[in-house]
């Protein structure tokens, strides 16, 4: 039986504030925890979205993505995304929204609602930690993404959307 | 040395075209293209900034460390670091041969992440191209794109992706971060369940890598006179090679061939590795050209991958991969394939060879066992290598008393294949681009090639808000005149 939820956490550890995925992912983990929330959600933590992430998309009731932006609104943006195509360059890249619509086109069927929370990252060096910037910002989304786990239900997701814009 | 398209005579002089793919903070590669007025070609290069800082990354560190953190290198292939860096390891801690059990272990590991990689490859980079041609809609030239077509083909991908990487859980503990390769051996075995959870897939695995070979072969054999010149050019070619030459992604000697396939040097211990292979630093570029020694910097270049290694073992141990190995061979008539689209059928055949191996260590009863480490003398040096999916992967190490990792030389398949994908977009760039208008189409068939070796250009990096890809003509003075991009 699949959580209703599934969150995906994608990011690189080791790579600066590409780690705001993975940060966000054990903060989560742990938080879910101490809630007695973890039944409802599963966690899926990888270093980049890839097109076998479509097929954890089956039977849920939600989805969402957490990864850093490069370049994005600072401290964060929440979205709801549909699916989409984009031209790919290389088997190192593949955006939310074309996993959403790899599982359109394999499972013949729309995909769960689906949003994702991205929080600005600065820097993306190899070997460097998270910066302070980064800290703030994952601090500021993760009361929202808080808020979203004890409300795990569309309406409130879309509200939340809503209330936060691009 | 120059080659020929590498360096213009007067470049101040010609517009600029940047294909920029993924405009990255750290991690990208970019092609620039020269042009003159006439639109006629004089320089061409391909840039890969991506792998600055990797040594510097793991020097400092204490040694048993490093099996994990190198899988942060590369997003797509962290198994591949994993597991040369723990074969470097398993020298430096004196395990001269593992336990039956350790090997076959990493072996699954290695061949779960070789299956997964090539169909990634294939079903996400390579058909949309293929299924649909160069110059085709660019919103069809992506996975999606092959969904909505060929919606079997695409299933089949993603589901041949998803049994490589429950290969790699099963072995490495995680689907991502695993630790099941340390130092002297592994830290896990499989349990029957694991087992009998992947028995009941791999045979469709086989089968559907069998399909994937065939549609392949169909779409190569159809159009010879592209599929067999497009990007072409002629070099040596390495690889290891296992027990008796045959075709092996995880352990063997060095072999390497000239172009027309003639041996250059065979049954290299990979510990002497830089006796035999130096690497040139370029003004223009930060990653290195190797070279053969005993050729020399201007001819001793080479190939790795598929193509390679297909053409550079004696045989395949596996039935299915073997029989298609001929056909590959008899279709080649004879003498090597250097054309860079038979990477595609190459890395099908591979596929094929991983999925039958795969298959049979499911049924060896040595994973199941308990024997899993070894140690032996202590070293200050070692070197690991393994045929990762694009190409060979080399890892070396120094220690110090206190275990730190005071030298760390890398040299990953993007690197080994720098000359050859330079020399395969300049190929390109002569035929189709060289006096004529440039628009998408034509600068994708710089991109088809690229494609074709897959490089490693954003590893393991992931973020949002990239850019689309970018492409600028930009005059003398520096003035962007013309623009494409993708969004």
């Amino acid at each position: 039986m699949s959580a209703p939820v599934v969150i995906f956490a994608v990011g690189n550890p080791s790579r600066g504030d590409d780690a705001l995925g993975p940060e966000c992912y054990g903060q989560l983990e742990k938080w879910l925890k101490n809630e007695n929330l973890a039944d409802q959600f599963e966690l899926i933590e990888d270093f980049q979205l890839q097109i076998e992430h479509a097929l954890d998309l089956q039977s849920r009731q939600l989805a969402l993505f957490i990864d850093a932006g490069a370049n994005t609104p600072a401290p964060y943006t929440f979205r709801r995304i549909a699916p989409a195509t984009g031209a790919a360059c290389t088997t190192h890249e593949l955006p939310p929204e074309a996993v959403l619509q790899v599982y359109v086109q394999t499972e013949g069927e729309e995909p769960p609602p689906a949003f994702v929370l991205c929080i600005r990252g600065e820097t993306f060096a190899l070997g460097e930690g998270l910066s302070t910037a980064a800290k703030h910002h994952l601090d500021t989304a993760f009361g929202l993404l808080a808020g979203l786990c004890r409300q795990p239900a569309l309406a409130a997701w879309q509200a939340a959307a809503n209330e936060n814009p691009e | 040395m120059t080659y020929q398209l590498e360096t213009a005579a007067h470049p101040e002089t010609l517009r600029r075209v940047a294909i920029d793919p993924v405009s990255r903070v750290e991690g990208h590669g970019k092609v620039t293209i020269l042009l003159d007025d006439q639109n006629k070609v004089h320089q061409v290069r391909l840039h890969i900034v991506e792998f600055r800082g990797f040594e510097k990354f793991i020097q400092g560190r204490p040694y048993w460390e490093v099996p994990v953190m190198v899988q942060r290198l590369c997003g797509i292939c962290p198994v591949s670091h994993h597991l040369a860096a723990s074969k470097a390891l398993d020298v430096i801690v004196g395990a001269k041969k593992l336990t039956a059990t350790a090997e076959k272990m990493r072996r699954l590991m290695h061949y779960g992440q070789m299956l997964q990689s090539h169909a990634l490859h294939f079903f996400h980079l390579c058909s949309p191209d293929l299924l649909f041609g160069f110059d085709s809609d660019v919103t069809k030239r992506n996975i999606v794109g092959v969904a909505a077509a060929h919606p079997e083909t695409a299933k089949r991908g993603v589901l041949l992706r998803r049994f490589g990487q429950e290969v790699i859980r099963v072995t490495a503990g995680k689907r991502v971060h695993g630790t099941g390769a340390i130092p002297g051996g592994v830290n896990k075995a499989l349990t029957i369940a694991e087992r009998d959870e992947l028995l009941k897939d791999v045979y469709h695995i086989v089968q559907w890598s069998r399909d994937a070979v065939h549609l392949i072969q169909k779409v190569h054999t159809q159009d010879p006179g592209l599929y067999n010149s497009f990007g072409i050019f002629r070099s040596n070619f390495m690889s290891l090679v296992g027990h008796n030459g045959d075709l092996d992604f995880y352990h063997g000697t060095l072999r390497a061939r000239d172009d027309n396939g003639k041996i250059i040097f065979d049954h290299v211990d990979y510990q002497q590795y830089n006796q035999y292979i130096e690497e040139e630093v370029r003004p223009w570029s930060y990653m290195k050209f190797p070279y053969f020694k005993s050729i020399g910097k201007e001819s001793g270049w080479y190939k790795v991958g598929p193509l390679a290694r297909v053409q550079n073992c004696n045989q395949i141990s596996t039935p299915f991969a073997e029989h298609e190995r001929k056909e590959f061979v008899d279709y080649a008539g004879g003498s090597p394939m250097h054309a860079p689209l038979a990477y595609h059928w190459t890395r099908m055949i591979e596929m094929l060879h991983a999925a039958e191996v795969i298959k049979e260590l499911l049924h060896d009863d040595d994973l199941l066992g308990s024997d899993l480490m070894v140690q032996g003398e202590r070293q200050s040096e070692g070197v690991g290598v393994i045929e990762a999916p694009r190409g060979t992967l080399f890892h070396h190490y120094r220690v110090d008393e206190n275990d730190i990792v005071t030298m760390a030389n890398l040299i990953v398949s993007t690197t080994n294949n720098n000359q050859a994908m330079n020399e395969a977009i300049r190929h390109v760039a002569r035929c189709y681009l060289h006096g004529h208008e440039v628009t998408e189409g034509l600068l994708n068939h710089i991109e088809v090639a690229i494609r074709a070796f897959d490089p490693c250009l954003s590893c393991a990096t992931h973020a949002l808000g990239k850019m689309p890809l970018e492409v600028e003509l930009v005059d003398p003075e520096g003035r962007i005149v013309h623009s494409l991009s993708r969004s």
